[in-house]
């Protein structure tokens, strides 16, 4: 390891200008000539679009255009796709209903939109979309899944009878239902997966463009994946063909997955920059993104897990109903399905598991992948179960767990996975020293004399990252492959720029990805640029989520480097006349082991380029290009241990201690690693304790600002202490297995099995404000 | 129309707004200096936060015409040429940053805290001072040390001057 190789804690290369004001995000491109656009959204749940009246906004002063659903349609705009097709039980595909980007005769939310004004200032596009006139009648709304399912339910969609999206399920019925006749012990839970939204701090943006001359449009935007925002607003919505469309994400301020999907407003902003042949920017003001961005979890389930007579586990059955809001968004249907059911063996060898998955649409925003995307999900409802069941038996939740723990690898779990490796005794191991577990019945009991209520909280968590394998995600119902890109090019004087088709937006690439360059050559940090995020660039790539930029984005750098390696040996070979297989690459220099002949990286480049002296028939130039695809999915796993204390007075939860020991494989960048943790575990918190969309009855969003909605603050969360345990993926060339997620999919049941733990009941739901803790501390829940 | 003249970042501006122009758009839209971030429409997220006569203010909450005649500092205008201010160079030395966007707020909201507190800055008041901006990314851990590790660089400049 080099001071800025593999496993070095570099401070970052993109920090100067975040630091200095100097990012470059969508809503600071202002091209020359921009009008701005602003959206007319229903402030109905659910209604009938009887007429749109545009003639006063029209007369606003600056007003450009003003545009609406019927003007997609008559202009063949498709409308928005969901990816990823999934069966029910029955073999029926999945039942979508139509979103338009704008729509014409039906509003199925509060907040989407109907009509779009396009003016010369940001101001003047507002006061002109109050001034169009919509007509609407009202439609009874579905505010959340046990209204939509109730008998006589609204109907949102004629495609979906009973409001059902599919009836899906996974895992073999007969023998798990086997399983729990025979079981000794049978221990139930009900659960709610809270509501989130997903607030990036960088609002959406778009800034689109037209050129009448060359037929080309460009849109920059908030995308965690520019070059599927082309695929999608070419072959499915018909903007233009790939080769007229150049998307751009620049810095983008977060994403957290709400950044993946393609939205209305960004389609219409590109559409409206040839209407009015002007370029048009929208940036979502925070409303706007409360109401319109994707929100992620809100699952209510069942569960019962069998256990025999040696309290070991012999069976798992979920039932899970998941709100997909008012429409099917680009890869919802995968995220109650294939990224959630799958993972509900957790760490422990459960024999028979069989999961029933109902989508359901509501009066709702569309609902989608948010950090961990299922997998949080599944962590804890399997984590509060487990929980559950060792205070049920009367057992150390360590014993019951340690009991069930996978311990030989290669493990097919009956729910698809493979999990190549791991090693939970450790990350237990680790966690319950770092946290002193042994020391916590003293420290309770010091607690008690003081009044308070303490409690401790475990989480085993395991995660399918690395997403994902093309052929296995095509079998089960992708709309894509999940390979990635990567192109190396050594410039003629030896310094280099990566290509990746992954994108960073707070990840850390330019550095994490640049520090496996210059390990791998021995060069300093410097040398190496990575460029990402502009399809006229990078050819093609998936982009980030999923925990996947390491997994697959530098495994395709990787590949491509040894290519470019391989054919660098070969030009030294040629040179230096020696065997290519003595030719070893130290600090930036390409050596003849066991000699003292040696050329320079830089020399290397240089020959490549002037082809004076190359092998006979090799082509000029050092540049290489590889597509990775896994072969598995990469598998991080980890304990994390909370430690809280409850005043009984006031319901409130203070953190005493949180722990989190994580195996990501190998570390590329610790710094960053722990960072991404952080930033997760935040999340997980925030979901325990605070987070929450709440609509009301009649399926207005009550928490559509930051007034409304907690956001974790710094009070509000503890400083945390983190561990690593390590076994190297065997599937990829580095043995990474990803980081970005563990903290959001691990961190809620921990927290939330420590409140339990202190207050001595098993029913609460999150956020576990005061009020539900008091409440449940004093029977009243 | 509201005619302005001030102060950002040491050179005299003046422009003509619309009277309800927020000083955030001012910044971003008439002068160019696109490092000071909206976040929120509600005051609650901090990405917009500037020194106004030497003092932290949230600048989506003050109308462009009462910052006439102000002094405005945005983190545009902190560092010394190509010497970081202390508070830039412990967010990057601490990772207190990921996608960057409240960054430039909290530096500015962070040097405020500093300059208040001076060196009896503790974790506990550093997390109670920060209740004004929001953050997604880091979980606040590595913003908390970078603060931290600011005021004892920014203590020891003061003392050395």
């Amino acid at each position: 390891m080099g001071m800025e190789g593999i496993g070095a804690s570099v401070a970052r290369k993109e920090d100067k200008r975040f630091i200095t004001g100097k990012g470059r995000y969508t809503d600071d491109i202002r091209p020359h000539g921009m009008t701005y656009a602003s959206f007319v959204r229903s402030p109905h749940a659910h209604a009938k679009v009887a007429s749109i009246d545009t003639s006063e906004a029209m007369k606003m002063p600056g007003v450009v255009a003003v545009l609406t659903g019927q003007e997609l349609v008559d202009d063949k705009i498709g409308n928005l796709i969901c990816g990823w097709m999934v069966h029910s039980k029955d073999g029926s595909a999945m039942k979508m209903g139509a979103w338009p980007a704008m729509a014409p005769e039906i509003v199925r939310f509060v907040g989407q939109a109907v009509a779009v004004v396009i003016a010369e200032s940001r101001n003047g596009a507002r006061d002109a979309a109050e001034k169009v006139e919509v007509a609407y009648e009202e439609l009874p709304a579905v505010p959340d899944i046990r209204a939509a399912i109730a008998d006589g339910a609204p109907q949102l969609h004629p495609e979906a009878p009973g409001n059902i999206v599919y009836d899906w399920a996974l895992g073999d019925e007969a023998a798990t239902n086997a399983a729990f006749a025979k079981a000794a012990n049978v221990v139930e839970i009900e659960l709610t997966n809270n509501r989130l939204v997903p607030n990036a701090m960088e609002p959406r943006s778009a800034v689109a463009s037209y050129d009448e001359a060359e037929e080309h449009f460009t849109l920059y935007t908030t995308s965690q994946n520019p070059h599927v925002a082309r695929l999608v607003l070419s072959a499915f919505y018909n903007i233009a063909p790939e080769n007229k469309l150049r998307v751009i994400a620049p810095d983008v301020g977060g994403g957290f997955g709400s950044k993946i999907f393609i939205y209305p407003e960004e389609m219409v902003a590109l559409w409206a920059s040839k209407k009015v042949n002007r370029p048009v920017k929208w940036t979502a003001d925070r409303t706007e993104a409360f109401l319109t961005d994707a929100h992620g979890r809100d699952h209510l389930s069942k569960a019962e897990m069998a256990f025999d007579k040696d309290n070991k586990m012999i069976g798992l059955r979920v039932k899970t109903h998941a709100n997909f809001g008012a429409y099917m968004s680009l890869f919802s249907s995968s995220v109650p399905t294939y990224l959630y059911a799958t993972l509900l063996s957790g760490q422990y060898n459960i024999p028979n598991i069989y999961a029933e998955v109902i989508g359901i649409y509501t009066n709702t925003t569309p609902v989608d992948a948010y950090r961990g995307a299922g997998r949080p999900e599944a962590s804890f409802l399997l984590e509060r179960l487990v929980e559950t069941a060792a205070r049920k038996l009367k057992l150390d939740p360590t014993e019951l767990r340690r009991k069930n723990f996978i311990t030989s690898f290669p493990h097919q779990t009956p729910v698809i996975m493979a999990y190549d490796t791991g090693d939970f005794h450790a990350s237990l191991d680790a966690a319950l020293k770092a946290i002193d577990y042994a020391g916590f019945a003293a420290r309770k009991e010091a607690s008690q004399k003081a009044g308070k209520l303490r409690g401790i909280g475990l989480s085993c968590y395991i995660e399918a990252c690395g997403i994902a394998p093309s052929k296995a995600v095509g079998s089960l119902g992708a709309g894509v492959g999940l390979w990635e890109s990567a192109e190396v090019r050594v410039n003629p004087v030896g310094t280099i720029e990566v290509l990746t088709g992954s994108h960073s937006h707070g990840q850390g690439h330019e550095t994490t990805f640049a520090q496996v360059v210059a390990d791998r050559l021995g060069i300093p940090l410097d040398q190496v640029s990575i460029v990402h995020g502009d399809t006229d660039k990078v050819q093609f790539g998936m982009g980030t989520y999923g925990s996947r930029s390491a997994a697959v984005g530098i495994s395709a750098i990787v590949k491509a480097l040894e290519k470019v390696e391989a054919k660098a040996k070969k030009i030294v070979s040629h040179q230096l006349e020696a065997s290519e297989d003595d030719i070893v690459i130290e600090n930036g220099n390409f050596k003849v082991a066991g000699t003292d002949k040696v050329m320079a990286l830089a020399n290397v480049a240089l020959a490549a380029y002037t082809a004076h002296n190359l092998p006979p028939g090799m082509e000029p130039g050092l540049k290489e290009g590889a597509f990775y695809d896994p072969t598995n999915f990469t598998f991080p796993a980890g304990a994390y241990i909370c430690e809280v204390e409850v005043d009984p007075g006031t319901g409130k939860t203070e953190f005493v201690n949180f722990v989190a020991a994580d195996d990501f494989g190998r570390l590329i960048n610790p710094m960053i690693v722990e960072g991404q943790v952080h930033g997760g575990l935040a999340q997980g918190i925030g979901q325990a304790l605070l987070e929450g969309a709440v609509y009301d009855e009649n399926g207005q969003l009550v928490t559509a600002s930051f007034m409304d909605y907690a956001m974790p603050r710094a009070e509000d969360l503890p400083s945390f202490k983190l561990s690593h345990t390590t076994t190297l993926c065997p599937g990829n060339p580095l043995g990474v297995k990803g980081c970005g997620e563990a903290g959001a999919i691990g961190a809620s049941a921990a927290v939330i099995n420590a409140i339990t733990n202190a207050i001595g009941h098993e029913k609460i739901e999150m956020p576990a404000t005061p009020a539900r803790v008091w409440n449940a501390i004093h029977g009243n829940a | 129309m509201t005619t302005v003249t001030l102060t950002v970042n040491g050179k005299a501006v003046s422009g003509a707004a619309e009277d309800r122009t927020l000083l955030v758009h001012f910044l971003r839209d008439h002068l160019g200096l696109t490092g000071t971030h909206v976040g929120c429409d509600t005051s609650q997220c901090g990405a917009c936060v500037v020194h106004i006569d030497g003092q932290a203010v949230k600048s989506c909450t003050v109308l462009v015409g009462q910052a006439n005649g102000a002094n405005v500092t945005t983190i545009e205008g902190i560092a010394k040429g190509d010497e970081l201010h202390p508070m830039q160079a412990a967010f990057r030395d601490n990772h207190g940053l990921q996608c960057g966007y409240c960054t430039p707020g909290m530096i500015m909201t962070s040097i405020d805290i500093v300059n208040r507190h001076g060196g009896s800055l503790d974790e506990a008041t550093v997390r109670q001072e920060l209740e004004g901006n929001i953050c997604r990314c880091t979980g606040y851990h590595n913003i908390v040390k970078s603060v931290l590790d600011a005021a004892a660089r920014m203590n020891v400049a003061q003392a050395a001057e």
